[in-house]
């Protein structure tokens, strides 16, 4: 979309323009908006967009830029007890990877007007937020599969919708991460399944970690649809493809046959085939322990968050001092930044 | 190769390969604590890149688990210097400058010539010429950026100049000129510190037990906690595979 730029956008609402004009002038612009979303064409960072077009994104590509920052903890927490040295390897290639996604997406959000130093502050104020799953614990070897299986598999149910997200920048990120995403998700199904085959003692470690990731990973697709405050004006944007629920329907359908694969049990007495809808019916969630978690009082919400804070805190003398090299070497630190 | 030759490259693959691993995994500490992200992702490459490197060498050994993972702390071969724990992040640069200075040089020699690490070396000096631009880099900004990381990293020298000796003591199976790989490691260093306006630390590169004492099995008191962590899983599940 290149209708109307930023340029020419910035001289809304120029002092001495009659309100009318103005309100004229808007609409013209919102009805260009309008229209280039409904053509399905990507919006782009020097785009007029709504304001709250605008926010919508930043929370949202801010809130997944953070959790692939919190989401490297619970994974890094079995890094230096990986029980292989391949293991280990695809171990650490992951978590760099997640570091990775969250500079693409910082990137992305940047493009929309706001900074990474502005986003890490919010994340570590709490004032914004990131994925709920991250604030469980990695209690064995197992949940590292656990998590590569169906963390990673919510993840990417909910992220490959995002490749035709109307944002541009989102959108282009999402392709990347979706590509690295799959990668992981294989390898951490590859790794269940040498447990599940493995001693006795493996294959219960295995069923163990996919009974806890369960219920969370399910968790990960939001609010049920009666409750989820964002979702119809996200869908009116196509910023969102599908609803919270049509997409763990999808994910549901899409583990089960996986589990069966893996010969592991999911904890659902509920669930069954139900042939009239062609879906897999399951068990109610419990949305009281989601709203708890993500109101902090989850099992690791204090840990994960001061974590954060401290590697930010320690590191603090580092950035100051590479900003003061730059400052005497290059004298451009300052218009680099600019 | 005759079975001579056999021991000997084993004995140096394996010091190598400690070397490795070991550097290896205190990198991957690292992991959800550096200062910026960017720096998530050059510790974790580091890390990786010596992991492929471990596993490689190991793998010329025997088998790379039962190496890694069932080898009591008198086994190891690795010099003291790798293992010495993260500290801060001008500990962690001063020890990357100080091996990565070492393993570049090293092997760029190996790579040279035509003994059994030349393939190896060949690849893996690519990868360490990255991690010693990094490591020198970091130098730089830390001992010309602020006073107080100046001070840090002049204590991180300081503190890890002990170690850098045992580099260049004999390792059986490498046949290097081991003095002028210590003439360039020397100037290479101490350029750097140098022009990251720090003082090249006056103490001895060795100790009274640490020239050569790594590659002989005996290490610091911080290793052995290293190994246990490294190895609790994989010594839980005696037999089973990942």
């Amino acid at each position: 979309m290149t209708a109307v730029t930023a340029g020419t956008a910035g001289t809304t609402g120029v002092p001495g323009a009659s309100d009318t004009a103005a309100a004229a002038e808007q609409a013209a612009y919102e009805a260009v908006f309008d229209a280039a979303v409904a053509a399905d064409e990507r919006i782009e960072p020097r785009d007029w967009m709504p304001e709250a077009y605008r926010a919508s994104l930043v929370r949202q590509i801010a809130q997944h830029a953070h959790s692939e920052i919190i989401g490297m903890q619970p994974e890094a927490n079995w890094i230096t007890r990986a029980p292989s040295l391949r293991r280990k390897a695809i171990l650490m290639a992951k978590v760099q990877d997640e570091a990775g996604h969250g500079l693409y997406l910082y990137s992305a959000a940047e493009t929309l007007g706001t900074s990474r130093d502005e986003l890490l502050d919010k994340l570590h104020s709490g004032r914004q937020k990131y994925s709920s799953i991250f604030n469980y614990p990695t209690l064995t070897w197992a949940d590292v599969g656990a998590i590569g299986w169906l963390v990673d598999g919510a993840a990417i149910t909910n992220q490959v919708p995002l490749c035709r997200c109307s944002y541009g920048p989102y959108a282009r990120a999402m392709v990347r991460v979706c590509k690295e995403e799959s990668f992981h998700q294989r390898q951490g199904y590859e790794a269940l399944l040498a447990l599940s085959r493995g001693t006795e003692a493996q294959h219960a470690m295995a069923q163990d970690a996919v009974d806890r990731w369960w219920w969370p990973s399910l968790m990960m697709f939001g609010p049920p649809d009666d409750e989820s405050t964002h979702t119809a004006q996200a869908m009116a944007w196509k910023i969102k493809r599908h609803s919270n629920d049509e997409l763990r329907q999808r994910f549901v359908d899409i583990a089960v046959p996986q589990a069966e694969a893996l010969g592991l049990t999911l904890p659902d007495p509920d669930l069954r085939w139900n042939e009239e809808r062609g879906h897999y019916d399951f068990g109610p969630i419990d949305w009281t322990e989601f709203w708890d978690v993500l109101k902090g009082n989850g099992p690791c919400n204090d840990q994960r968050l001061s974590k954060r804070r401290q590697a930010h805190e320690d590191g603090a003398w580092v950035r100051e001092a590479a900003a003061a090299y730059a400052d005497k070497h290059t004298g451009k630190h300052g218009e680099a930044q600019a | 190769m005759t079975g001579t030759t056999d021991t000997l490259t084993a004995a140096a693959a394996l010091a190598l390969g400690d070397d490795a691993l070991v550097l290896s995994h205190r990198l991957g500490e690292w992991a959800g604590s550096a200062p910026v992200l960017e720096e998530e992702v050059a510790l974790a490459n580091i890390a990786l890149d010596l992991l492929g490197q471990a596993r490689v060498l190991l793998s010329l050994v025997g088998d790379e688990d039962e190496l890694a993972y069932l080898r009591e702390e008198r086994s190891f071969r690795n010099s003291q210097l790798v293992e010495q724990p993260n500290g801060d992040f001008a500990h962690t640069i001063a020890r990357q400058l100080y091996f990565s200075t070492y393993q570049r040089l090293l092997y760029g020699r190996l790579a040279s010539g035509d003994g059994p690490f030349a393939g190896l070396a060949a690849k893996a000096v690519k990868e360490v010429a990255y991690h010693q631009d990094h490591a020198e880099h970091w130098t730089l900004r830390l001992g010309d950026g602020t006073p107080e990381s100046h001070q840090r990293m002049q204590r991180a020298c300081d503190a890890l100049w002990r170690y850098t000796g045992e580099l260049f003591q004999p390792v059986d199976g490498l046949d290097l000129d081991l003095p002028a790989l210590e003439t360039a490691w020397l100037d290479s260093v101490t350029g750097v510190l140098g022009r990251a306006t720090l003082t090249v630390p006056s103490g001895p590169r060795t100790g009274a037990w640490s020239a050569g004492a790594g590659r002989q099995g005996l290490h610091t008191e911080s290793f052995g906690r290293m190994l246990a962590e490294m190895q609790h899983l994989h010594r839980s599940h005696p037999g089973a595979t990942w």
